[in-house]
């Protein structure tokens, strides 16, 4: 099963790439506030359905993948289609 | 009296710091990474480098690394273990030092000397220096920009844990000395117990006249008498 895991910022931690790209977004128009970078892991998880798949994926967030004092995850399970 | 310098895939200061250690007239060995023991050290130094090639996040890999169980059984067991730039980054992803350090406020690797003023004389990194003191050291970082949650750096600030400032020459902490922006200006830390700690610039860089300075050495000096402190405690 696909899942996909987003990784961000926590709030309040200083993020100069996201704020130079807000600033560079609303000189082109665009009615944007803060803009955050993080990333995103693809994961191919063996589940026997996606509450296990995303239960397996939150644990692998918790103890790997992020880290809790500067970082927040969310974590996406398709029931099916591959996530995009 | 021996101490485990830990060598993971991508560390590259290893041979600098037994080097120091042995001049300070310490007995340092490498111990690889994949070892489950540190071959009967009574301390141990996570050196500088990159290590797991930094992926995911510096330190990440690191700290599930066979070696890190023992690591975190001679921390327990109050000996000193010390962590330098990388190895500073490895103790706060194992969660045996508070907080965290992530890309430099100018996302700019950062290659050069800097100052740091010792704030507390309570744990192994600075316990033969004096409150006040000024050191120039070489820093060699990206993500060496310190941060923590606002109730963690009070319990720092509380518990006299926060062990090194940037500073300017004059020992002034000033937002300009603050290279990398780290959140109070934090260039190294200790446990509650003070016999774990970190710093992101080099000391063992700083430990020859030919190297330019020999402000490290106090810092190196600090880890081995720790180490025979505890050895007879």
């Amino acid at each position: 099963m696909r899942v996909v895991v987003s990784i961000t910022r926590k709030d309040g931690l200083s993020d100069p790439e996201g704020a130079t790209t807000a600033k560079a977004l609303r000189q082109l128009g665009y009615p944007v506030g803060e803009v955050h970078f993080g990333r995103t892991i693809t994961l191919e998880v063996d589940a026997a359905d996606a509450a296990a798949a995303r239960a397996a994926a939150t644990d692998m967030c918790t103890r790997l993948l992020a880290n809790p004092v500067i970082e927040d995850f969310t974590v996406f399970v398709s029931e099916g289609e591959a996530v995009r | 009296m021996k101490v485990a310098v830990v060598v993971f895939p991508g560390t590259n200061c290893e041979q600098d710091v037994v080097h120091a250690l042995r001049a300070l007239g310490g007995t340092a060995e490498l111990v690889w990474h994949g070892d489950a023991d540190l071959a009967g050290a009574d301390g141990v130094v996570l050196p500088g480098g990159f290590a797991h090639g930094d992926y995911l996040r510096t330190g990440a890999i690191a700290r599930f690394s066979p070696v890190m169980t023992a690591v975190d059984r001679l921390a327990a067991a109050g000996r000193p273990v010390l962590g330098i730039c990388n190895g500073f980054q490895v103790l706060c992803e194992a969660g045996l030092l508070p907080g965290a350090l992530v890309a430099n406020r100018d996302l700019r690797f950062i290659c050069r000397p800097v100052h740091v003023r010792v704030e507390s004389t309570a744990s192994i990194l600075t316990a033969a220096a004096t409150v006040g003191d000024v050191l120039r050291l070489p820093l060699n970082s990206y993500e060496g920009n310190y941060t923590a949650s606002a109730a963690m750096l009070g319990e720092l600030a509380a518990t006299d844990r926060v062990v090194l400032r940037y500073c300017d020459p004059c020992g002034a902490v000033t937002e300009e000395a603050n290279v990398n922006g780290s959140l109070d200006a934090i260039a190294g830390v200790a446990n509650a117990a003070g016999n774990v700690a970190g710093l992101m610039p080099h000391p063992e860089r700083a430990s020859d006249e030919i190297l330019g300075s020999t402000d490290g050495v106090v810092v190196l000096e600090s880890f081995l008498i720790a180490l025979r402190l505890a050895a007879v405690r």
